[in-house]
């Protein structure tokens, strides 16, 4: 019987994460309060963008619930990646001490026990929270819709729940080489979530080309979200790239698995 | 069937490390040959001591015959599979139990940890009962199965550790220091399983450690390491040959008197009161010592004292350093 180590890794991740769900079960009310905890936590940057539009009724030409949708989608993008691969950025405390010695001589392959592990269902808030928000907005957006834009949405949540995974494990892979590399990956995922709840029209134009062509986060919703809205892009990209997202994931996902390797393969365990 | 199940053959391990250097501020780039060329085999179902003093190279060995560590140079053999290249597959026939550092889940009562274990491995449900309850037994297990890791004592961590470890049935079983830190009932009963599971289940196994005791009651073989390098490979009574190594005769005469004197192939060693001690080679005999003696000397009472293992490798390693420093 010759599994694939895809096969492999993604059933060690269900028993492992399974595990974990099982045993914060056994804890009920803690496990409802700190859900709730996550949730209104996340939820404070959506209030903070509300206050905003007491002052104003549009920011950078976008209405509020134009703002929700952006809010709604990246999100809900980050929390998803976050509850699947948030535990790999715990990776460096691991490489410094040693203790992925242990992962190492199981027969799965080590991202999934490193991303598996202890598994925090409390990220389910943020998520809930994200895809509540887009509900709103959908409800209050008059969007002429198509089969194509009803697509594109979920697409568009997924591929970017996928760009910011890999993200999160090519930032693992670098944790192998400096053991504090979990900061400079936070300002990409959790700093990069922030500036896509926000219309692009608001941003230098410099930093809208930087996060569409070098870190490819305008992918996750901005492009998508504003084909959805009938909007041009500020830079005047061709239509065509706002529906490159899922392709986008692929390539990252790719990247972030030779990272990934490239780590692994640096890594020389501790003296004792 | 004495075919190699393990075989080194020149491998070696060199760190690159970086050491701030005096009192400048700049970081010097430096190489540790922490394993510098060893070869050895071990045939299926052996069970090997491999000892040698601190930063010998013995963990640096483990990490690479597991697959952690990527060797520098030679070759690696575990099974006819390179343990670097196919760690994953490598990982369903050996068993590693670190003694500074557990395999289990931290969180996770015993229990939780061995049934994750069980489909990690798949493990068919009758083999793993089985092996359970044989671990469970030997191990002295029931009563910590609910217990979270984190709260095991070292002891009783070590025993969950080793449990865990082969119930999926490994051919081969790393050791790294399995007894640090336990105490004598716990020492015995983790070399009594362990006997068994070698005798019984033809496990091979290879255990690093500092207590020569888990050597002695266990091992037939045993290889010594010292700084990266085999010093020696054999039987214990081997060793005793190799390190040149003494038995003693203590001896309590009627009274105060000189060193003992003229009892050939014997020296005094040590005068205290009317006690004095004799040495002489392990292999000689004691009779025709203790004759002469006493035909010559008012002789009280006598014992024998079997040399000590510590002292046998302490005084090899010194030789050995001898011949090293000789050879620039
Ligand atoms: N990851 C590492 N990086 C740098 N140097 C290392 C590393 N691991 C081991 N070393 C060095 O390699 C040498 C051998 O270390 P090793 O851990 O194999 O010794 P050991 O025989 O297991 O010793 P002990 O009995 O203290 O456990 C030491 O000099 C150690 O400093
Ligand atoms: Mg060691």
């Amino acid at each position: 019987m010759v599994e694939s180590p895809v096969v492999q890794g993604l059933r060690a991740y269900v028993l492992i994460v399974g595990m974990w769900i099982r045993s914060t079960m056994a804890y009920r009310t803690s496990f409802a309060l700190t859900v709730l905890g996550n949730f209104l936590v996340t939820g404070l940057d959506f209030v903070a963008i509300m206050i905003m539009f007491w002052h104003t009724d549009v920011l950078g030409g976008f209405a509020v619930a134009e703002v929700a949708l952006l809010y709604g989608t990246a999100s809900a993008s980050l929390g998803l990646a976050d509850l699947t691969m948030g535990s790999a950025s715990r990776l460096g405390r691991r490489v410094r001490d040693g203790t992925l010695d242990t992962l190492l001589v199981r027969p799965v392959p080590v991202i999934a026990q490193v991303a598996a592990d202890r598994f925090a269902l409390r990220r389910l808030g943020r998520v809930s929270q994200a895809l509540l928000v887009l509900v709103w907005a959908l409800s209050s957006l008059e969007v002429a819709w198509t089969p194509v834009k009803a697509l594109l949405l979920p697409v568009t949540v997924l591929s970017g729940a996928a760009i910011f995974g890999a993200l999160m494990v090519a930032g693992a892979g670098f944790q192998f080489l400096a053991q504090d590399a979990a900061e400079v990956q936070n300002s990409f995922t959790y700093g990069g979530n922030t500036m896509l709840q926000y219309p692009p029209t608001i941003f230098a134009k410099d930093l809208v080309r930087g996060v569409t062509f070098i870190v490819p986060l305008a992918f996750v919703n901005w492009l998508p979200a504003l084909r959805i809205l009938d909007r041009q892009d500020p830079l005047g990209l061709p239509g065509w790239l706002d529906f490159a997202g899922p392709v986008v994931a692929v390539g990252c996902c790719f990247l972030a698995g030779l990272a990934w390797r490239a780590g692994l393969r640096s890594y020389r365990s501790t003296g004792s | 069937m004495t075919e190699a199940f393990i075989e080194l053959d020149g491998v070696e391990k060199v760190f690159e490390v970086r050491r701030r250097s005096g009192r400048r501020l700049r970081r010097e780039r430096c190489t540790v040959r922490a394993v510098d060329g060893i070869s050895f085999a071990v045939p299926r179902g052996e069970m090997v001591g491999y000892i040698g003093p601190n930063g010998a190279g013995k963990s640096t060995t483990i990490k690479m015959l597991t697959g952690i560590l990527t060797p520098s140079g030679g070759r690696l053999r575990v099974a006819g599979i390179d343990p670097s290249r196919e760690r994953t597959r490598l990982a369903r026939r050996i068993g590693v139990v670190f003694g500074q550092r557990t395999t289990l889940w931290w969180d996770l009562p015993l229990r939780d940890s061995y049934a994750l274990v069980r489909r990690i491995y798949g493990i068919p449900e009758a083999r793993y009962r089985a092996n359970l309850e044989r671990c469970v037994e030997l191990l002295d297990l029931g009563a910590l199965l609910g217990v979270p890791v984190r709260q095991l004592s070292l002891g009783q961590r070590m025993r969950g550790d080793i449990a865990a470890a082969l119930l999926h049935d490994p051919e081969v079983l790393y050791l790294d220091e399995p007894t640090i830190g336990l105490d004598v009932v716990s020492k015995a009963r983790v070399r009594r399983f362990l006997r068994e599971v070698n005798s019984e289940q033809g496990t091979t196994v290879v255990l690093t450690t500092h207590d020569l005791t888990d050597i002695e009651q266990l091992c037939r073989r045993v290889m010594v390491i010292d700084h990266g390098r085999l010093v020696y490979d054999g039987g214990l009574d081997g060793l005793h040959a190799v390190g040149e190594s003494e038995r003693t005769l203590v001896v309590d005469l009627e009274r105060e008197l000189p060193p003992i004197a003229g009892v050939p192939g014997a020296r005094t060693v040590r005068v205290d009161g009317p006690r004095q001690w004799l040495a002489f080679p392990a292999a000689a005999s004691a009779a025709p010592i203790v004759s002469a003696v006493a035909d010559r000397y008012p002789l009280v009472d006598l014992s024998l004292r079997e040399p000590a293992i510590e002292d046998v490798i302490a005084r090899m390693l010194e030789s050995g350093e001898g011949r090293r420093s000789a050879v620039p």
